[in-house]
């Protein structure tokens, strides 16, 4: 790859989802769209990028989807489930006892891991939940990942990652080498394609959203609109739920970390000033 | 340093698994079936037992059920790692006391996982250790 179709890349990137990839990240680029160029039948990035450049929108579709395809698994970190079931749930199901509803989102929904863990956790409360609404809303760029989430379908070597081999026999049903998680899991999570970059204000409230591991590809004022613009669609006593390596401090005060429970904060009553980030250009979708 | 009893009857499984073990700071024991790995654990029990399902002499499951009956036989984990995929297979094991399942091919980060969720191993990890 030559350095100005790096760098055209990385500007593509940049201005469609937000993924701000550093000058050494070759590797990264390589590994993932040599795949995608001999998939569509072309000898290399180069040709890939030739396609790009001559206005081929299925190309910059795909050049996105697969460079900001994240690899996951079920449970994966466990502590957030952790703090899913002992700290956020026993709250939530006090403050919400009188109408009795959660909404929760997955921002970075991905193929379905980790919408369907919260699934899978909110089922094995059992009674507790028993008469409540529960919405969980799956979210990412990528219909393509989207599609495999709602088909809820795993490989053998996905769900060996994470999830604990009970809750495979429990809630999955297997056929040949795959496994289909139940219908009624599947029935828990709703799918909505959707570019964080973009306004997601249209989805209305939530108690919980769990934006894990997205917002590490993103560049500082980046980060510091979508915490604002997340502030404002999430209750005033809801949670949000961070990755490892992502946190709040020293970008916003939209949010307050809470104290011992790592990864988690809640919003601080702070409302920052909005601005949207520029506009993405189109690219078909 | 824990110890984890590798039982299969496949000298290169036996030594993929040790490879992979040994990175994640287990001492290892080999057996070759379920008879020799039942001598093992009368000698001193493992904090852990990978064990494949269909060998000669003795196979893991009968293995497991006469661990289980042994006078502490009830604190090693045991994590099958076997060829069985059947969704009767893994519920047997289940019932019989198995605390995880491996359906083969696994790789080092399936192993870090499971053993992670038996509580052998600390949540942080790394896939590359």
């Amino acid at each position: 790859m030559t350095p100005p179709d790096y760098e055209y890349l990385r500007k593509l990137l940049k201005d469609h989802s937000g993924l701000d990839l550093s000058a050494d990240k070759q590797y990264l680029i390589e590994s993932r769209l040599l795949p995608l160029a001999r998939k569509s039948g072309l000898s290399g990035i180069p040709d890939l990028v030739a396609k790009i450049r001559a206005g081929s929108s299925t190309h910059t579709v795909q050049v996105v989807e697969a460079m900001t395809t994240n690899e996951t698994f079920f449970f994966r970190d466990k502590v957030p489930f952790d703090h899913f079931r002992d700290t956020i749930m026993p709250e939530v199901l006090k403050a919400r006892a009188a109408r009795r509803s959660v909404r929760i989102w997955c921002a970075a929904g991905s193929t379905g891991q980790e919408p369907y863990s919260l699934a899978m956790c909110l089922k094995e409360m059992g009674a507790a939940l028993a008469g409540w609404r529960v919405e969980i809303i799956a979210t990412d760029l990528s219909q393509e990942v989207l599609e495999k989430s709602k088909a809820g379908i795993y490989s053998q070597f996905e769900v060996q990652r994470g999830l604990p081999i009970q809750m495979l026999v429990k809630y999955f049903k297997q056929s040949g080498e795959l496994w289909q998680i139940n219908p009624e899991l599947r029935a828990m999570v709703q799918h909505r394609q959707l570019n964080l970059l973009h306004d997601f204000s249209q989805l209305g409230t939530f108690d919980v959203v769990f934006c894990r591991n997205v917002l590490i590809y993103f560049d500082q004022d980046t980060k510091i609109n979508i915490f604002n613009r997340l502030a404002r669609l999430m209750e005033a006593d809801g949670f949000l739920v961070l990755g490892a390596a992502e946190t709040v401090v020293g970008l916003t005060d939209t949010f307050k970390p809470i104290p011992e429970r790592r990864g988690l904060y809640r919003p601080s009553g702070v409302r920052a000033a909005l601005a949207m980030p520029r506009p993405a250009m189109a690219v078909g979708y | 340093m824990k110890t984890c009893l590798v039982v299969d009857d496949s000298g290169v499984v036996r030594k993929i698994a040790r490879r992979i073990l040994e990175g994640m700071e287990f001492t290892v024991i080999e057996a070759e079936d379920g008879a020799v790995a039942l001598e093992a654990c009368k000698r001193a029990l493992p904090d852990a037992v990978l064990l494949d399902w269909n060998m000669p002499v003795m196979d893991g499951f009968e293995f497991l059920v006469q661990l289980r009956r042994m006078p502490g036989g009830d604190q090693p984990k045991v994590v099958f790692c076997t060829t069985e995929n059947g969704i009767d297979h893994i519920s047997r094991a289940l019932h019989a006391g198995a605390n995880e399942y491996i359906m083969k091919p696994f790789d080092k980060d399936i192993v870090i996982a499971k053993f992670q969720e038996v509580g052998l191993l600390a949540l942080d990890t790394p896939a590359e250790a």
